[in-house]
């Protein structure tokens, strides 16, 4: 059988321009490739889950589903996003289940050469290390590559 | 009528061959998920011809044949066991227990319809 | 369609891991029963069986590697000792791996696999290492297609003598199918051969006297004619003569002794051009489609040609007596969720249609009502598709009744009323291993020796009784035996033996009875092997309530006992109770809710530092804070509005406090799983009419997470017993 679900460094490397669309969170750019993400909304107030870590925003319907929303810059150790209408959530695909992760806002799309990535330097920061999978320099600017994988994996028990 | 088969394997993955390659071919198809299950079933279900797994929680193959060659009426049922090439002794069991034939795991279609005509003589 | 089939494949795999898993850590742990063996070799077999069926070579290898160093322990040839149980817990490790490649994709660690496969060959007997050793005769892994067989596309005529020994009518073959398959082949002209029919005096029904001489002219290779009689090998006298022998022939019957090491016939069938037998499959323009059990919708019965259908399978175009419409599972769940989507959507615009500032909406009103009431109807229509009868299941636990009637040499029977009672088919599935365990308990434990019995004015042959019923949009399942009852000296005293109660607790007999359900609770005097597998009544309250149901005992002593099990007639809607705690908008199942009521200072009583006890007409019920057991921050430090009083499986009341009622209304239940971890005092979630989602509260569990209630149970067992 194929495997559908590829490593994204994987991907990224073998793919030609790719087009990827970048935003902020906690004032810092990031960006996810165009094919990984499903929707972009306005923020909206979610349900809360009881229990949940602080990263776990919530629930929200999306068209009958119901699908857990992320704070990104929570996730990522920065500080956590008082949520307001001026927001977005960036609906991605986790094994085929929707995943919502909210972010400042949404800046462009724009079109890499895989070969301008650049790994990420060593920091001192577990979670950066983790989420981020290399980095890329666009008008002047670090964005940042999310390992998307890494982020929306969360533990089995958020008890 | 269609032949109607009675197929018995505790594997889902099992079932839903037998069940695509049967229903294509145009067998009526039943399927129980243990020989107990199997065995309960028979009577309402009437089988033209019973696949039946080995290996099975509850009750085994080999009791599934034994409790239905045990009464008169289904004596005469034809009972084809599921086997793997690697157990060519289990085979030999079957038959002394009073199994018709055998299909060997991993089957192709063919062959499971080829099976299915000797000893039904239908193929469909 | 074999990729859904696959995806099934998988699926299966991750519960057959799961149940190995489980078996070796139950071994790990001491547990040698043959059960669980059994159970961790039936798990990797059946990877094996289906891994075949896909070619997943390096899966088939390894699964059957550890296959058969676990059927040694399980013929008791070989010891599971710690180093044993060790390997394979790694190996049980690496098939999920090898899974996990198949399916993903990826690469194996061949240095790991290798060195695990060298170790589990060292527990392999020297016989059973050669896969394809043959003792006897009987097929080996065969594949005629494997051997060089020079093509013989000339027809070639077959002088066949055929005797079947009267050992082949036991097995079920019948000469005529096989004659039929020949026919098949070409042209075939049977002559029977009686001969040696003796007179009718002479006859033994069960003896065989005939044979047969046919003639077969055909294109096909002498190895696809010998399969034809595979399954009669040894059981008939049998020669099969290439009329010329031709050189091809020879060559081909040289090649297949030298592989069967002499034996006469080809083991595998042979390979038959799918695209033959499906020209062979007549059309069957009366039936109703039968699509494959994949998600594919296919419009026509299959995709084969028609073809004129032969004149002996011309009986397949008759009309069976009841058209049925197979229908993947799936699907039907699809269009369930579709129609709690418009009941939700309906709610919606009623919502919004009331808060219209118009005068006049009743027409608009008027029409609604009716969109709700077709609604309806569609979602009765649906949920009744995954509707079956209880008849099967009780089937089966007749026959549980016999094994366990047998196992304890007592004598019973089971009466079953209600046997066409329709109960969604997950809750059906779901049922039977609480129902197995009720009725065994029932044998065991319930009905007494005949000896006692006849003691005792009742008949010998004791009854339980099971009844399946529809009551007020509950499924109500009963197990009645008429034995003798609980005995509840005996059950208080093994409760108080376990530390589930203090010692000097007054219960009442209701209380008493329901310690049955108690985790850790076995009433067996002795292990029978019946009962005594580890498994309690605990067991059967939990599968019961994970239906969203309830289970009760009644019982009387010397009359017998009685288990009522209520379930929800769906899985995918109920009614709810929607409240707001903390700012946030929730349900609560009515099933769960036993009254609720406006609370007023008065009715508050302090008990300790933390402790609130609600008096209700002069009785009094330990308050549990719904807000605070679920981790949410109240905004102000308002009192809660509104408890409602709740009540245990064990009759215990407690009154959860809510900020406030808002509706009772229908949702539809939506799963968590895959969203979130499970959340202690959430069951699911579901759509309201506003859009939001809401958390369906799971009262049980609030209450069980609240260490007030948990503290004011003992004192109130305390204060009893003083």
């Amino acid at each position: 059988m194929q495997a559908e679900v590829k490593s994204n460094d994987q991907e990224v490397k073998h793919a030609q321009f790719s087009e990827f669309v970048s935003f902020t969170v906690a004032g810092q750019a990031f960006c996810l490739k165009i094919t990984q993400i499903r929707e972009i909304r306005r923020w909206s107030p979610v349900t809360i889950l009881p229990h949940a870590p602080s990263d776990v925003l919530g629930v929200m319907n999306l068209r009958g589903a119901v699908i857990p929303i992320y704070d990104l810059s929570a996730r990522f150790g920065l500080e956590t996003t008082e949520a307001s209408e001026r927001n977005v959530v960036i609906v991605v695909s986790s094994a085929g289940k929707p995943v919502g992760l909210l972010a400042e806002s949404v800046s462009e799309i724009i079109s890499i050469n895989p070969e301008e990535i650049q790994e990420t330097p060593p920091v001192d920061s577990r979670n950066t290390m983790e989420y981020i999978q290399g980095i890329i320099s666009h008008d002047e600017t670090m964005v940042r590559i999310i390992n998307l994988d890494a982020v929306i994996s969360v533990p089995e028990q958020v008890l | 009528m269609k032949t109607k088969v009675l197929a018995i394997d505790d594997s889902r993955t099992i079932r839903n061959l037998l069940a695509a390659t049967l229903e294509e071919a145009g067998f009526e198809y039943v399927s129980a998920v243990d020989g107990r299950e199997g065995v309960d079933m028979y009577d309402d279900v009437a089988p033209d011809v019973v696949i039946t797994d080995i290996n099975m929680p509850n009750l085994d193959g080999f009791g599934v044949i034994e409790e239905l060659r045990g009464t008169d009426i289904n004596s005469k049922v034809p009972i084809l066991v599921l086997t793997t090439e690697s157990a060519p002794e289990m085979k030999a069991r079957a038959r002394n227990a009073g199994a018709t034939g055998w299909i060997t795991k991993p089957f192709d279609d063919a062959s499971l319809i080829f099976a299915l005509k000797r000893v039904t003589g239908a193929a469909a | 369609m074999s990729g859904s089939i696959q995806d099934t494949f998988f699926e299966e795999c991750e519960e057959l891991l799961e149940a190995t898993d489980e078996g070796l850590s139950a071994i790990e742990g001491g547990d040698h029963d043959p059960e669980v063996v059994n159970a961790v070799f039936r798990a990797v077999h059946s990877i094996k069986g289906g891994a075949g069926a896909f070619g997943l070579d390096e899966l088939v290898a390894f699964a059957h590697r550890f296959e058969t160093v676990f059927d040694e322990v399980r013929a008791n040839r070989m010891e599971l000792d710690e180093p044993l149980i060790q390997l394979l817990l790694r190996s049980c490790d690496h098939l999920y791996n090898l899974v996990a490649v198949a399916r993903d994709g990826g690469e194996t660690d061949q240095a790991h696999h290798n060195m695990l496969i060298e170790a589990l060959d060292k527990y392999i007997p020297e016989e059973e290492e050669d896969l394809t050793f043959e003792p006897m005769g009987l097929g080996g892994p065969m594949d005629v297609s494997a051997i060089d067989i020079p093509q013989a596309p000339t027809e070639e005529t077959y002088q066949i003598h055929f005797r079947p020994l009267k050992d082949m009518y036991s097995t079920g073959n019948e000469p005529i199918f096989l004659f039929q398959a020949l026919q098949e082949m070409g042209e075939l002209t049977i002559v029977l051969d009686d001969s040696e029919l003796p007179g009718f005096d002479g006859m033994d029904p069960e003896e065989s006297y005939l044979s047969w001489n046919l003639t077969l002219v055909t294109t096909e290779a002498r190895a696809t004619v010998e399969a034809v009689f595979e399954f009669v090998e040894g059981l008939c006298e049998l020669s099969i003569e290439g009329a010329g022998d031709a050189d091809a022939d020879a060559a081909a019957l040289a090649a297949l002794e030298a592989a069967f090491g002499g034996a006469p016939a080809a083991e595998s069938p042979p390979i038959v051009e799918p695209a033959a037998m499906v020209e062979e499959t007549p059309p069957a323009p009366f039936e109703q489609p039968a699509p494959a059990p994949t998600p594919e919708v296919k419009p026509d019965a299959s995709g084969s040609k028609p073809a004129a259908p032969k004149a002996e399978n011309s009986k397949t175009e008759q009309r069976g007596p009841n058209p049925t419409l197979r229908v993947d599972l799936e699907r039907v769940d699809r269009l369930i969720n579709a129609v709690g989507e418009l009941i939700i959507n309906h709610s919606m615009l009623a919502q919004q249609i009331a808060n219209l500032d118009v005068a006049d909406v009743r027409d608009v009103e008027t029409e609604l009502e009716g969109f709700k009431n077709l609604a309806r109807d569609i979602q009765e229509g649906v949920m009744s598709i995954r509707a079956q009868p209880v008849k099967p299941l009780f089937q089966r636990m007749a026959r549980i009744v016999r094994e366990a009637s047998s196992a304890t040499g007592k004598s019973c029977k089971l009466v079953t009323e209600g046997e066409n009672t329709e109960v969604d088919k997950t809750v059906i599935e779901r049922l039977a291993d609480p129902l197995t365990h009720i009725l065994r308990n029932a044998v065991d434990h319930g009905i007494e020796k005949p000896e006692d019995r006849e003691g005792t004015n009742k008949d010998k042959v004791g009854e339980i009784r099971l009844t399946a019923s529809h009551r007020s949009g509950s499924v109500c399942i009963e197990v009645k035996d008429d034995g003798a009852g609980v005995n509840r000296p005996r059950v208080k005293q093994i409760a108080i033996e376990k530390g589930l109660i203090p010692e000097n607790a007054e219960l009442t007999d209701a209380e008493i009875d329901n310690l049955l359900f108690a985790p850790g609770f076995s009433t067996a005097k002795e292990v029978s092997n019946l009962s005594g597998r580890g498994v309690g009544m605990d067991v059967v309250k939990n599968a019961v309530t994970g239906l969203g149901g309830r289970i009760n005992i009644s019982s009387s002593p010397g009359k017998g006992s009685t288990f009522t099990i209520i379930l929800p007639l769906t899985l995918a809607v109920m009614d709810g109770m929607v409240v707001s705690v903390a700012d946030q908008t929730m349900v609560v199942p009515i099933t769960s809710i036993v009254e609720t009521m406006r609370g007023n200072d008065d009715m508050i009583n302090n008990l300790g530092a933390d402790g609130t006890l609600l008096s209700i007409r002069g009785s009094f019920v330990p308050i549990c804070d719904v807000a605070g057991a679920l981790g949410l921050e109240k905004k102000d430090d308002q009192p809660p509005g509104v408890y409602l009083l709740v009540e245990t499986e064990t009759g215990q009341r407690s009154a959860l406090a809510v900020d406030d009622i808002h509706d009772q209304r229908q949702v539809v239940i939506k799963s968590l799983d895959g969203v979130c971890g499970e959340i202690a005092g959430v069951a699911a979630a579901t759509i309201l009419g506003d859009g939001k989602i809401a958390m369906i509260l799971d009262p049980e569990s609030i209450l069980a997470a609240s260490p007030a209630v948990g503290a004011f149970d003992t004192e109130r067992r305390m204060s009893n017993a003083s």
